[in-house]
């Protein structure tokens, strides 16, 4: 086991981390700001994803589409905050749960009947094809790094705007007390708004950086959205430093999981069964980090207010 | 007025009685047409109707229904299709764990089940039943043909599945006929999206090859991801992971990939080019090979319902048995297990005029059935 891939396998990790906090930002906000429970934020990563999709194949240009995929789940964040989630604030997590669990089978099969059942192409820009030598002689794809470099970026503006900006004291103030900042005269629905749109905008973002590395196709956002809620709870739920953290963690965790689960199952147990025992043990091992976090600290890391 | 009315009533009795004389044949049809598996689902459903279609027949009645990829939703809609609209026959399912699920429960009712692509080991050994036939092949076929073609120039390979019984009856396959020597053996999340960690394995494993099998939007990730990691360690791998269905949202990564199938669009024979042009024709794309496998199986029971009812279970099974059917893939016949005896191809992914497709490059197993018809006892 060299360190060059012991390199490699954390900067897999920190990727799948960032990439997991861009979609944990904004289910955290949502939960943060406005108390609501929303299934459907995985529906806004497939919409992401298919935006950039569409519109890369259309004018053959990466960058256009992943403008698109902001503009998208942004705009599909707004129209579904006015049109339904804004009647759901005021009711139960079950309601909640209900109700946006209902809004991933419309927006699964509202895809499926735009763009029909195969998956569709989408790569990543030719600017970014290459793998890149780092110190050590690792080769490591440049898009990985990208992306890597765009969460960091993401999770910097996001710190800015929430500690440095009108917009970011209204978030925080809606996270401490609805009722009073409403009372003091903020329009408390146009910052609901406002929070959905960029909390969807962010999945969107995620949806389609990913959609490059895998595969774009109807139910992509759901895997990730379970991993998000782990991020989540782990982070204490409501904070966004809490999901950067709790994301890092879930990334860098499962890829080392995988990595040296089965190396390990090898000492005990014949190699043929070592690789199922290990992966076995690998697929659990988040959730089994979540249940000590959970039992250690049971509002998670980093605790909000409530 | 009252006699008329009676005279229609008995009228209207008297045709609904010639109706169930001459009792259409029903078939159910249970596939995945929602969720990430559906691409595969709709070209079972295609494959199936458009044998139906050209067959011309006038009374069989196809029921289809979505499974959506889930055991518990399949086994309750073949319970309603048995017990409330009396099919005869089952078929569609396309993932081996909803299969185990439905199968057992369909035969135990005395009704006919066609695979038209999902084949566990389970139902082709020990646990096979007059009442199961497989028209697609079993599990392990695609993966023992890789097997034998990497013994040709592979010392060293590192093998990779995910975690579910398909995926262990691949690498099984696989090891069956591999004779060389394994430098990884790795089993992935079924659902997994990232494979970073797993390509800095092959990559490291010092292997001059390696066999992939992740059917679906596993492989397209896997095979993005792989492109973009600068290895230079060939793939391979079975031909769901480079079937019709996928190639397209793969794109140039996958050119030039070996696989296997028992079917591709240029095998040469007038059934194959019949039912190319046909299915390009009705639904405007290529099929995939689970469009064939339905076909054959719509074919099959189409043959049986020529000369016997399913409820006569004997005459039935001898007419299924017989395969008396035009297959694209050529000759095709049933094993003791009610599994095909087939031909079996290495196949490479060729960019046809801008469309990826799979061309055969040569035959590597001929009439191949399986390894565990020995223990079927019927």
């Amino acid at each position: 086991m060299s360190p060059a891939l012991l390199v490699e396998q954390l900067l897999n990790g920190l990727q799948l981390g960032v990439m997991l906090f861009l979609m944990s930002a904004g289910l955290t906000l949502i939960f943060g700001v406005m108390g609501l429970i929303n299934l459907a934020h995985g529906s806004f990563y497939m919409v992401g994803a298919f935006a950039c999709a569409a519109i890369a194949a259309a004018t053959g240009s990466f960058w256009a589409g992943l403008a698109a995929s902001l503009a998208g789940a942004a705009a599909a964040g707004v129209l579904v905050e006015v049109a339904i989630i804004r009647r759901l604030y005021d009711r139960d997590h079950l309601d909640q749960v209900l109700a946006t669990f209902a809004l991933i089978l419309i927006f699964s099969e509202g895809t499926r009947w735009l763009f029909g059942s195969f998956p569709l192409y989408l790569d990543i820009p030719p600017l970014l094809q290459w793998a890149a030598t780092l110190p050590g002689g690792l080769q490591y794809p440049v898009y990985r790094l990208a992306v890597i470099g765009l969460g960091v970026a993401v999770a910097l503006g996001l710190f800015l705007l929430i500690s440095r900006t009108r917009l970011g004291m209204r978030i925080r103030a809606g996270e401490n007390d609805r009722e009073m900042i409403a009372a003091l005269g903020v329009d408390i629905r146009r910052l609901n708004t406002i929070v959905f749109a960029l909390g969807a905008a962010l999945a969107g973002l995620a949806g389609a950086t990913v959609g490059a590395l895998q595969s774009v196709q109807v139910g992509m956002g759901e895997p990730v959205l379970i991993l998000a809620f782990v991020v989540i709870v782990i982070g204490g739920i409501g904070s966004v430093r809490g999901a950067l953290l709790g994301a890092l963690l879930v990334g860098l965790v499962d890829t080392a999981g995988r990595f040296f689960l089965p190396r390990i199952a090898g000492l005990f147990v014949p190699p043929a069964e070592a690789g199922l025992v290990g992966s076995g043990i690998a697929s659990m091992l988040i959730y089994v980090v979540m249940a000590l976090i959970l039992a250690l600290r049971p509002k998670g890391l980093f605790a909000s207010h409530a | 007025m009252k006699t008329t009315t009676a005279a229609l009533t008995a009228l209207a009795l008297l045709t609904g009685l010639g109706a169930a004389a001459a009792d259409p044949l029903k078939i159910g049809m249970i596939t995945t047409l929602s969720g990430p598996g559906a691409g595969l689902g709709i070209d079972t459903r295609d494959g199936f109707m458009l044998a139906v279609k050209q067959s011309g027949v006038t009374d069989v009645e196809v029921l289809v229904e979505d499974d959506g990829q889930k055991p518990e939703l399949a086994v309750q809609i073949a319970d309603k299709m048995i017990q409330s609209e009396d099919v005869g026959v089952l078929t569609g399912i396309v993932f081996s764990n909803l299969l185990m699920a439905v199968a057992p429960s369909v035969t135990a009712q005395d009704k006919f089940y066609v695979s038209t692509n999902a084949a566990p080991a389970a139902l082709a050994g020990k646990g096979c039943n007059p009442l199961y036939f497989n028209a697609a092949y079993q599990n392990d076929n695609l993966h023992e043909a890789m097997g034998e073609y990497a013994n040709r120039d592979h010392k060293t390979m590192f093998i990779m599945a995910p975690n579910y019984p398909a995926g262990k009856d691949s690498l099984t396959g696989f090891k069956r006929y591999y004779k060389g020597e394994i430098a990884g053996e790795l089993y992935t999340q079924v659902g997994q999206t990232d494979y970073a960690a797993e390509i800095a394995q092959i990559r490291a494993s010092g292997a001059d090859g390696a066999f992939v099998f992740l059917p679906g939007g596993m492989g397209i990730a896997f095979m993005k991801q792989y492109a973009q990691s600068g290895s230079t360690v060939p793939v391979m791998g079975p031909g769901f992971s480079f079937s019709q269905d996928v190639l397209g949202a793969i794109g140039q990564a996958a050119l030039g990939v070996k696989n296997s199938g028992q079917w591709a669009k240029d095998l040469d024979n007038p059934a194959s080019k019949q039912f190319l042009e046909a299915f390009q024709a009705e639904y405007n794309r290529l099929p995939s090979i689970y469009a064939v496998q339905a076909y054959d199986a719509a074919q099959l029971i189409l043959s049986a319902h020529k000369t016997a009812e399913p409820s006569d279970t004997e005459a039935f099974r001898a007419a299924l048995l017989k395969a008396d059917i035009q297959s694209p893939r050529g000759k095709f016949s049933f094993n003791t297990n009610q599994h095909p005896i087939q031909d079996i191809y290495l196949t490479e992914v060729v960019d046809e005029n801008g469309t990826l497709t799979n061309h055969i490059v040569e035959k590597i197993f001929s009439d191949h059935g399986d390894a565990y018809a020995a223990e079927c006892q019927m």
